[in-house]
């Protein structure tokens, strides 16, 4: 087991140990059933966090995601109430526009030298404020076309259902999983997250990267935002209000690195999953309060960074002293 | 001679100072050409004027007979001048066979094809007998086999000439010659190859040519059986044999009680562990190549670097210098290398840079009254002559000298028993240079006691009461009243160690 | 130089400001009437310094930690973690002063933790903070037990709604609060120290500077002013809600702190500055609804006014306004 892959690992394992103490505890909870709905229920959060753990390998952070979302649900039910497009234009429609945002996001950041932070903030009061001009009032979102997204469904083994948007979800992760572990653009975006000054010197285009980045999780951000509209039958401007914490929660428990450069994209789906079945178990409980999933996902990021830091410090370790050896003779001073 | 890359007058200006005037450097196909020079001699400025990471401000480059002038490192890789740092510029996150390929993966549906892309890089390294597993991360190697990884990657985009940067500065003995083996053969494959090291054994093992610079200037160079070591290195400090030599500073030698004494101190990976006695108004001077253990030596002392063995007295009684901090305490204080990074707090004013150090020593809750400050910032000021237009000019706007004497006076208003001055007259410009040595000498007549690390060795010679040089991290020879001299300083470092890497 | 250089380097905010009342004032001509009534100031000026308060309690912790390069994004957590313990002690019948006090050391509490984890762990300070930021509203919650608590002690709710010289209690809590610290970083060596660091560690470290110490220190006092913040929404509201109480203050704090021309790379700073920023950000929301401008338009001018700011302050615009800095000076105002 190489280091890299120790946070999967990692993460797999405790997806696996909780599940097993919450299956002791209330057998039902081991069904087909359960994992569908845990699928379904999360199917918007895993969409936006697979686009999130493409930021964050870059080495960046995208705060807008959560309004983004929100966006998308007003924009959806304004349009299919004042419009008389299809349901799947103003999806297309949607897609490009939170593309094109996250891609303006990217060229800022990339351009303006400026912090991710700072830009993805503006970007995320951009969206909300958007949402909010569009409408206040929640949108209720009706049309035969999204019906039959909502009910279509694949009845697995044991009457579980996997529905459409779990199953957009899941193909979401594949996909992205191949473009950044399998493509040259992932490889670019890895160069970028771990050192984007050697990025550069061994020809990597940051640039066009960054901005691909943003754009990619405006992409995911419009999707989930679709997938949120078609779960809730509703467009609220105030919906999804800190969706993009959630997200990069489940990206730092799924074993991505929070500086970049390292990180596996379907440990953002176990991530994920684990957030769920914390609610799941306090459902099935049903003595436990709400407020536990918050404490407990705060112990998990914890355990997460801590463990991160001691891996990087290990890696790093000998590395560190050879280049404290090397710093000496490294010093060129460019200027008197 | 069949020169691959002609380099002529280059030039390259700096405000305010002139980085590289006019310099030469001609490569021949198939050799290997040592670039030596200390620090700020301008080695890594004709570098970087070479493979186009920066623009070169005069001169000429021919690459097999035509000019050129790349506009970047991709560019100058485009063009065949591929360039290896010391620390290693790949990617540590990425595998072998990302590194290698980054750019021109080969694919398959859009996709990197990820078998043909291991098979492509195993084979590039076959040719350099390194038989690994390409799909781990590289960092999971150590740095001689990415040191290889990198070079197989400069020599598979570019053809004529690689320039290897301190290739060496972190390998061991058996890494080295597995290194040379390959630049070796590299070499007899036509490419034309700049090594740049401060292990002088090495290169005599490796190089055929070398070029010499200093201040940005030619000094010489020449088929490296025709320079021996010693002329070298009085080519790399500058000193001239046949020059008379400067009148030692003649002083009661110090037998006064010792300020700081230190026992088998050291560090492992930074520097062996040595004996030290400074006594009460001593300089003692610190004289080494780039890389001898010379900095090292001074940021152990100083608890930058906690030491790992022996133990410290600092005015006669028994200290832990585990941080500058406590270093501060015990009465000591250090002017850094490189005031950049290490010395100056730019966006801040001169005052609150003089004040630093004794600011912090009392701690936040006891500051030093405004008044206070101005009077002692004004004494400083007139004292070491700083150049500024009022007292709260930021720091980074001042030039080389002054930040020298700013930093300086940070230490000096603490009232310090023991200094350590590493390269105190470095980048700065002769009229200030003179003024620090005045400096010096005047605090030692004063009572302090200092430790002066310098490469200008006529300078070490004329003020030091004691000499010690150092090299490969260690302590090799202490010359102390009428044995310092230039010459026998250069003859020390000169002289050849037990163990020369055979070539 | 003409200005006293503490004015020069707050000129631009206060011009901002003084820009935008005067626009507020034209489209809403009553926008600067003050009147008394029951002993209090009435007004939207009054409005604006009263409503403002969370933010700016919170944007003079928020200067100091991004002055030494770090960021706190937990601030807003920590709020709901403070009036949850405050609201807990009073309903449980502990006297206020008590009370007050328990509040504050769970705030500086929560500011240890993430010092500790940046200084000590070296964790990146986003990263440390938002640990703290995930998990405190739900240590908020199980304080409170889910429940929105309320309570009834007269003491404790004037915090929130009480006036003393007809002043409205929470404008006089931050004002007090921001003399207070700058007094202390200009009487003690505190802001010099935090400069030093926040500029350039390494040297400072060198020169004896104990900048583990000194970052814990700001974090801890952000964590203080959270609590401060907390405990005025809680005694507003007469009621801890763990969580809505400072929901997305720290992206206001962050702003406010921008806004008012502080580098998040660290360095110099003006908490004053970053307290025009805090009241900028208010105007604009409460001249919005003054001008008769749907609310939902608030987000979309905050956006912009970002944008424009960024633009200011990009790395690549700097060498522009390179010479004003230069000419930056003096200790923090």
């Amino acid at each position: 087991m190489s280091a890299r892959l120790l946070p999967f690992a990692v993460t797999c394992a405790i997806f696996v140990l909780a599940y097993g103490l919450a299956w002791l505890q209330f057998p039902a909870i081991l069904s087909t059933r359960v994992i569908g709905n845990l699928l379904t229920d999360n199917a918007y959060l895993g969409i936006v966090a697979v686009g999130m753990t493409v930021v964050i390998l870059s080495g960046g952070i995208d705060l807008s995601v959560g309004a983004v979302i929100a966006f998308s649900g007003v924009f959806i039910g304004v349009m299919l109430r004042d419009t008389g497009l299809h349901p799947y234009a103003v999806f297309l429609l949607l897609l490009a526009i939170t593309t094109l945002f996250g891609l303006a996001m990217g060229a800022v950041i990339h351009l303006l030298e400026m912090p991710p932070f700072i830009v993805t903030l503006a970007g995320m009061f951009m969206a909300r404020g958007a949402a909010y001009v569009l409408s206040i009032d929640s949108i209720p979102i009706r049309h035969p076309a999204i019906e039959a997204i909502q009910s279509a469904y694949w009845l697995m083994p044991g009457k579980g259902r996997l529905t459409l948007i779990a199953g957009l979800m899941l193909l979401t992760v594949a996909a992205v999983t191949l473009l950044i572990h399998r493509s040259p653009f992932g490889t670019r975006v890895m160069a970028v997250g771990g050192d984007a000054r050697t990025a550069r010197l061994l020809g990597v285009d940051v640039g066009r990267t960054t901005v691909a980045v943003y754009g990619l999780s405006g992409f995911c951000a419009g999707l989930a935002g679709v997938v949120f509209a078609v779960y809730t039958s509703a467009g609220y401007s105030l919906a999804t209000v800190g969706t993009e914490l959630d997200a990069i929660a489940a990206v730092v428990i799924g074993g991505t690195l929070l500086t970049g450069g390292s990180g596996f994209v379907p440990g953002t789906l176990i991530g994920v999953l684990i957030m769920g079945l914390i609610q799941t178990y306090i459902v099935f409980d049903g003595t436990l309060s709400s407020w536990w999933t918050k404490i407990v996902i705060g112990m998990l990021l914890f355990g997460f960074v801590a463990l991160q830091k001691g891996l990087v410090q290990l890696r790093t370790g000998d590395r560190a002293a050879r280049r404290r050896a090397a710093r000496q003779s490294g010093r060129h001073r460019a200027t008197a | 001679m069949d020169a691959v890359l002609e380099a002529r007058g280059i030039t390259k200006l700096f405000p305010g100072t002139v980085a590289l005037d006019a310099v030469d450097l001609v490569l021949a196909r198939g050799e290997v050409h040592a670039l030596l020079g200390e620090n700020g001699a301008g080695k890594s400025t004709l570098i970087k004027c070479l493979t186009g990471a920066y623009a070169r401000d005069g001169g000429t480059v021919l690459l097999d007979g035509r000019p050129v002038a790349p506009r970047s490192t991709a560019d100058a890789q485009a063009l065949g001048i591929g360039t290896v740092y010391q620390e290693v510029n790949l990617l540590a996150n990425l595998t072998v066979a990302e590194n290698l390929m980054l750019g021109r993966e080969p694919r398959r549906l859009g996709l990197t094809n990820r078998r043909s892309a291991c098979r492509e890089a195993a084979r590039m390294l076959a040719d350099y007998d390194l038989d690994i597993d390409v799909t781990r991360p590289l960092d999971a190697y150590s740095v001689a086999v990415q040191q290889i990884v990198a070079i197989a990657r400069a020599v598979s985009l570019s053809d004529k000439v690689l320039i290897l940067d301190e290739p060496t500065a972190s390998l061991d003995a058996a890494e080295v010659e597995r290194l040379f083996g390959i630049v070796r053969r590299l070499r007899d494959r036509g490419l034309a190859i700049v090594f740049i090291s401060h292990f002088l054994d090495q290169v005599y093992a490796i190089s055929d040519r070398l070029t010499v610079l200093r201040n940005g200037r030619n000094v010489g160079g020449g088929p490296v059986t025709e320079v021996d070591r010693l002329a070298l290195i009085n080519m790399m400090l500058g000193h001239d044999l046949a020059q008379a030599e400067s009148g030692h500073r003649t002083r009661a030698p110090g037998n006064g009680p010792p300020a700081a004494q230190f026992h088998d101190f050291g560090r492992r990976g930074r520097v062996e562990p040595f004996d030290l006695t400074v006594r009460k108004g001593e300089i003692v001077g610190l004289a080494g190549l780039l890389g001898s253990g010379r900095t090292e030596m001074a940021e152990v002392i100083f608890g930058i670097d906690g030491h790992d063995s022996g133990t410290a007295e600092v005015s006669g009684t028994a200290r832990r210098l585990d941080s500058p901090r406590a270093a501060i305490r015990a009465g000591m204080g250090f002017c850094p290398e490189d005031r950049k990074t290490d010395g100056i707090v730019a966006d801040l004013g001169v005052r609150e840079n003089m004040m630093l150090a004794l600011q912090a020593r009392r701690g936040w809750t006891r500051p030093v009254a405004r008044r206070e400050q101005d009077r002692m910032v004004a004494d400083y000021i007139r004292r070491l002559d700083v150049r500024t237009p009022h007292v709260e000019k930021p720091v980074g706007e001042l030039s080389g000298g002054n930040q020298q004497k700013v930093i300086l006076a940070r230490w000096l208003l603490m009232n310090p028993g023991f200094l350590i001055l590493d390269e105190p007259t470095r980048g700065i410009d002769v009229g200030a240079h003179a003024e620090i040595i005045r400096v010096i000498e005047e605090l030692c007549d004063r009572g302090m006691s200092l430790l002066v690390i310098s490469s200008e060795l006529d300078e070490l010679a004329t003020y030091s009461d004691r000499v010690i040089v150092m090299r490969d991290r260690r302590q090799v020879a202490e010359l102390a009243g009428a044995e310092v001299s230039t010459g026998a300083i250069v003859s020390a470092i000169a002289a050849a160690p037990q163990q020369r890497t055979a070539p | 130089m003409t200005l006293p250089a503490g004015l020069a380097r707050i000129l631009p905010m206060l011009a901002t400001l003084a820009l935008l009342v005067a626009a507020i004032s034209l489209v809403s001509p009553g926008f600067l009437d003050i009147s008394v009534a029951n002993g209090r100031l009435y007004g939207s000026p009054i409005d604006v310094l009263n409503r403002g308060a969370p933010v700016a309690l919170l944007a003079i912790g928020m200067t100091l930690v991004i002055a030494t390069g770090g960021i706190d994004l937990s601030v807003g957590a920590v709020m709901a973690i403070c009036g949850a313990v405050a609201a807990k002690m009073v309903t449980l019948g502990y006297p206020l002063p008590l009370t007050l006090l328990a509040a504050l050391a769970t705030g500086a509490a929560c500011g240890l933790w993430n010092g500790l984890l940046v200084s000590v762990l070296r964790i990146q300070p986003i990263i440390a903070t938002l640990i703290l930021m995930v998990a405190g509203r739900g240590i908020a919650q199980l304080v409170t037990e889910g429940a929105i608590l309320t309570f009834s002690d007269p003491g404790f709710a004037f915090l929130g709604s009480g006036a003393i010289l007809s002043v409205p209690f929470p404008v006089l809590l931050w004002t007090a609060a921001a003399v207070g610290t700058i007094l202390v970083l200009r009487r003690t060596a505190l802001g010099f120290l935090i400069e030093a660091v926040g500029v350039n560690a390494r040297a400072a470290y060198r020169a004896g500077v104990n900048t583990r110490a000194t970052i814990i220190a700001v974090y801890v006092v952000s964590g203080l002013c959270a609590a401060l913040a907390g405990l005025v929404v809680t005694a507003d509201i007469r009621g801890a809600d763990a969580n809505n109480a400072g929901l997305w203050l720290e992206l206001d704090a962050i702003l406010a702190v921008v806004i008012g021309g502080n580098s998040l790379l660290g360095g110099r700073f003006s908490i004053v500055a970053s307290l025009i920023g805090a009241m900028i950000t208010q105007t604009v929301n409460t001249g919005i609804l003054l001008a008769g401008f749907p609310p939902e338009y608030n987000l979309l001018i905050k956006a912009w006014i970002v944008l424009v700011i960024l633009l200011v302050q990009s790395p690549r615009l700097r060498p522009l306004l390179a010479r004003r800095r230069a000419s930056r000076q003096g200790t923090p105002t």
